[in-house]
């Protein structure tokens, strides 16, 4: 058998264009080997190896600039999108792991399977982003979701922590089925897994008279929409949030989402022109029914990590409008609303766990009663993020639906403008209801006492806050950012 | 005007942005000194007021276009921007927010003793997004004040309220945000609009004033905004949240939100419903009318019932928007300057009313009329002010009530003969509710000992409401200088309108409706 010939320079610039990944990993590893050396009471030390290789790989990120770099004969490509979506991950990876520093003491995660099964979920997530191959999104899908089962179920002692995980990894592998068969059945009309090159052929050969095709976008669609938790697909959502460690489930709602859209974007971006009357109208329901579904749940809960889950999948479905509006300002739109999100949810998330303290009915919203001014610093960052989250300017959270709906108006879908905003009103009532606890409700007995954050995740929350106040009064060049980003995918 | 280089040019600016720096410099004062707190919060707004005043100063009342314009990049490449100015509509709402908020700090020095930190800063937070909205001349820029008011009010009713402040809390916010949420769509179709017609993207308020909208397009886009400022003002039947929120209300707040918060509301029908869509506008004037006066008859009858005095003050602020929304949509100079005066007169007698109702409240806790009667024998100097502002809101002549509403009525007369005639009941319903609550708290004999004990108006709430006094002879003797600022903006206004108006129904037949041609459109 003659050997496989290895063509050097390409490998290398394979390589190059993963470095962010690359270091990642190598921190994961790096992790785990210290892990084995290091003594119990100095644990502490595996978290602060991962923030700084996170650092290290933004660093890396950042210096590939957003130039085009093609990786493993375009399986892999380093674009503006990709730059984009790496950094928002890694952003979020990071803001998680600066509040790990004190979660995982507390919260006896401090391990190092803990730290590392984050950081190759984290590695799966930024190669899903960058896929631009059906196979690679794939590859990248699983190495993201097979870590987050085991994060989902990390507290084996509690019967919510294993009943989440176990929702999650049944309907995850189901996902994982459709969206394989999906690409099955496209790779059969298309003969290939090249993302642009099944766009191109969508528009040069009608593809999208052939039910086949359809039925592999169809299967496409409903794999993607159980890892963003789009309505009909969100069932596992509110158990797998409220089961994780809050740290994970904050986790997920920004990092897992921000990945699962990214392949999402590009699929349905690319082929978008092409399938319009189809993929629209899908995307339209799928966007109304994700929105409602999501955001009248969430009025009906009394647990503010179920509540805040119901949000996610709200948020998901505002995300959707912008792919519905289907064009460079729909795009742009989607990433920024992403970035901010992770921001804005991570920060609430950040809150809610130091004053919950970990146990299992600390969550219920009387818990929260009279937090507001007796610990003003930490209520006054709940109500901002609170406030991002339901829209009101001046904070991003504005911004980023404002350019949504705008996109949305902008290409004609007026109804489904309105149809946003209003859900965005019923949201309100929700998030309004928290911050009805912490301020106007007079608290039962003791206010609980937060847990002092320590610096690393004072620092998160601060950022966090700061981020989101600065992107709501000055957006432009984050935006500018975004539609580059786009303008890079559908060149 | 004011010898400061930067201040000269900066002036609505700085006007926008000192009560914020002020709430921010306010976060490093100590909890527990509630004295020098209130004291730089009462000095960050007295300074406020007067920065304010050479914007009157330096009006010039001989244009109608906007003065101390103000414009920044901000969203160039979506042609949005920073842009703020004044004109004679806007003038006397600015001035009026300045000048009500000194006063309402000062009357908040006995009622508001828990967490006075947090209350000064959202006040002062409150007092920078009116300001904006009554000088933003962007649409993206006047939406964001717009919906920043809500913020700090709602936290304002929600933790300083009476008893059932939490529902109304939620509930003002609940209903004034679902009626703007469809002008954000709104806005949004303009802006595209924009875009489709003269390829350029624009949220300026002037120029989107030059577009030319199909009558379909303004028929819904009018809808929006309308139910957007129809939920502040309130107009009948989106008024109920206001005697919740007003009866929870603390009495600063009362204050701020009748005097200003309302204001919002008519101001948004002139400054964008009706400026932007006058053709739609103009087909919806004989039911905006009809609602207006709706709401004089209703929250007058539903006044004279009260058993509290806030809810009746409460609900007499639903007869009077009633007025000014019906001088709005007389469409004329008199009906118009009417209605701008009128929401001035209204700002200045209900914020007085409600800082009345204060003081008798902080001394009885009790506002029920059944606990009150004969007064007027034991405080002398109250009984004087209250008499003062009762008069004014029945509209006495001599006092600004009675010019506002006879402005209106003049105006109105010209445009809907019938709807006046039924309005003008409103002002003797005005008489009785009013005339009877004031008979029946303070003549009569003493029936209640404790109201015996009762102290008279202290040097710091006689402080705070002469002021306002002064503006209710001022106004009602001498409203010329008010009148003639306004003159030139409202006149262009009107003239404006009319020409559009004109322009978007040129070439359909005579007293055909737009209602009637949208739902004809289909053939």
């Amino acid at each position: 058998m003659a050997p496989i010939p290895v063509d050097g320079p390409a490998l290398i610039q394979g390589l190059y264009s993963i470095l962010p990944e690359l270091v990642v990993i190598g921190t994961a590893i790096v992790v785990l080997l210290a892990d084995l050396f290091l003594a119990d009471d100095r644990k502490k030390l595996l978290c602060g190896i991962g923030i700084v290789g996170v650092a290290l790989s933004m660093f890396a990120a950042l210096s590939l600039g957003s130039g085009r770099i093609e990786g493993f004969s375009g399986m892999i490509v380093h674009d503006g999108m990709g730059l984009f979506f790496t950094l928002t991950i890694l952003a979020a990876a990071l803001l998680t792991l600066l509040m790990a520093t004190g979660y995982s003491e507390w919260e006896g995660t401090q391990k190092g399977e803990f730290f590392a099964l984050l950081l190759i979920s984290t590695a799966g997530m930024l190669f899903m982003a960058k896929g631009t191959d059906l196979m690679t999104v794939f590859l990248g899908l699983e190495t993201l979701s097979i870590p987050i089962y085991c994060l989902v179920g990390f507290h084996r002692d509690r019967m919510k922590s294993l009943e989440g995980a176990i929702k999650y990894f049944l309907l995850g592998a189901f996902a994982s089925g459709f969206l394989l068969y999906g690409i099955a059945l496209l790779y059969s009309v298309t003969g290939t897994t090249k993302i642009a090159s099944i766009a191109a052929m969508v528009r040069d050969a009608r593809l999208y008279e052939s039910p086949v095709f359809l039925a592999g976008m169809g299967l496409l669609v409903v794999g993607f929409g159980f890892k963003v938790s789009l309505a009909p697909f969100h069932m596992w959502t509110p158990d797998a949030y409220e089961g994780a460690p809050t740290l994970v489930t904050a986790f997920m709602a920004a990092a897992v989402k921000a990945a699962a859209f990214a392949a999402l974007i590009r699929v349905s971006l690319l082929t978008f022109p092409a399938l319009s009357p189809v993929m629209a109208n899908v995307l339209w329901a799928l966007a109304f029914l994700t929105m409602s579904v999501g955001n009248f749940s969430a009025l009906l809960q009394d647990n503010v990590k179920r509540m805040l889950a119901y949000s996610s999948i709200a948020h998901a479905g505002y995300i959707l409008v912008g792919l519905v509006a289907g064009d460079v300002a729909g795009g742009q739109a989607a990433l920024f609303y992403l970035l901010v999100y992770a921001l804005m949810n991570l920060g609430a998330f950040g809150v809610i766990m130091l004053v919950a303290q970990g146990e299992d009915d600390a969550y219920d919203i009387g818990n929260f009663a009279g937090i507001g001014f007796r610990y003003p610093v930490l209520g006054a960052l709940l109500t901002l993020f609170l406030v991002s989250l339901a829209g009101i300017p001046p904070t991003a959270g504005f911004v980023g639906k404002f350019y949504l709906f705008s996109s949305a108006v902008k290409n004609g879908y007026v109804g489904l403008a309105v149809l946003g905003v209003l859900n965005s009103a019923v949201s309100i009532y929700y998030y309004l209801r928290l911050v009805v606890y912490m301020y106007m409700m007079p608290a039962p007995g003791e206010i609980p006492v937060p847990r002092p954050p320590r610096t690393a995740f004072s620092i998160a929350l601060c950022a966090s806050a700061a981020a989101v106040l600065v992107l709501g009064i000055v957006p432009r060049s984050m935006l500018e950012f975004a539609e580059r980003s786009i303008l890079s995918l559908l060149m | 005007m004011t010898g400061v280089p930067f201040l000269d040019q900066h002036l609505l600016s700085v006007l926008i942005g000192l009560p914020l720096v002020g709430a921010a410099l306010l976060l490093f004062f100590p909890r527990d000194g509630k004295p020098a707190i209130r004291a730089f919060t009462l000095a960050v707004t007295l300074l406020e007021f007067l920065l304010s005043l050479p914007v009157v100063a330096r009006f010039d009342s001989g244009t109608a276009a906007m003065q101390l314009v103000e414009r920044a990049p901000w969203l160039p490449q979506y042609g949005i921007a920073y842009q703020v100015g004044v004109d004679g509509i806007s003038l006397w709402l600015l001035m009026l927010t300045t000048f009500i908020m000194p006063i309402a700090i000062l009357s908040t020095w006995a009622a508001v003793e828990k967490h006075v930190k947090e209350f000064m800063v959202f006040m002062l937070v409150l007092e920078t997004a009116m300001v904006g909205v009554f000088v933003a001349t962007d649409l993206f820029l006047f939406y964001i004040f717009w919906e920043l008011v809500l913020i700090p009010m709602y936290f304002l009713i929600g933790v300083w309220g009476g008893e059932r402040r939490i529902y109304a809390a939620i509930k003002f916010f609940l209903y004034t945000f679902v009626g703007s949420v469809l002008m954000l769509v709104a806005i949004l179709v303009l802006y595209f609009h924009h875009y489709a017609v003269t390829g350029s993207y624009t949220t300026d308020l002037l120029k989107l004033y030059e577009l030319a909208i199909p009558l379909k397009m303004q028929f819904w886009l009018f809808g929006a905004f309308f139910l957007a400022f129809a939920f502040k003002v309130p107009m009948f039947p989106f008024h109920t949240w206001l005697p919740d929120a007003h009866v929870e209300a603390p009495t600063a707040g009362s204050v701020i939100l009748a005097a200003v918060l309302l204001k919002m509301g008519t101001y948004g029908f002139i400054r964008f419903a009706m400026a932007l869509f006058p053709a739609a506008a103009a087909d919806w004037t004989p039911y905006i009318a009809g609602l207006a006066v709706v709401g004089i008859l209703y929250g007058a009858l539903v006044a004279m019932v009260q058993k509290d005095v806030k809810k009746l003050v409460a609900y007499s602020s639903v007869s009077h928007l009633g007025f000014v929304m019906l001088g709005l949509f007389a469409y004329n100079l008199q009906g118009i300057e009417g209605a701008i005066l009128q929401m001035v007169n209204h700002g200045v007698s209900t914020g007085a009313l409600f800082l009345i109702v204060g003081i008798i409240y902080e001394r009885r806790h009790t506002r029920l009329i059944s606990e009150f009667g004969g007064l007027a024998k034991v405080v002398p100097v109250f009984t004087l002010c209250f008499m003062v502002v009762t008069l004014s809101s029945v509209g006495l002549p001599g006092t600004n009530g009675f010019v506002g509403e006879f402005l209106i009525l003049l105006g109105a007369f010209k445009a809907h003969k019938v709807l006046t005639v039924v309005a003008a009941l409103g002002v003797i319903f005005a008489a009785v509710y009013m005339l009877w609550m004031f008979q029946r708290v303070m003549y009569g004999k003493v029936t209640n000992d404790e109201n015996l004990r009762l102290t008279d108006m202290n040097a710091r709430e006689v402080a705070y409401m002469l002021p306002l006094l002064l503006f209710v002879f001022w106004i009602g003797v001498y409203p010329q200088p008010f009148l003639r600022r306004m003159d030139a903006s409202v006149n262009a206004f009107v003239a404006r309108v009319e020409a559009k108006k004109q322009a978007a129904l040129a070439g359909s037949p005579p007293g055909e409706t737009l209602l009637v041609r949208y739902f004809d459109a289909g053939k």
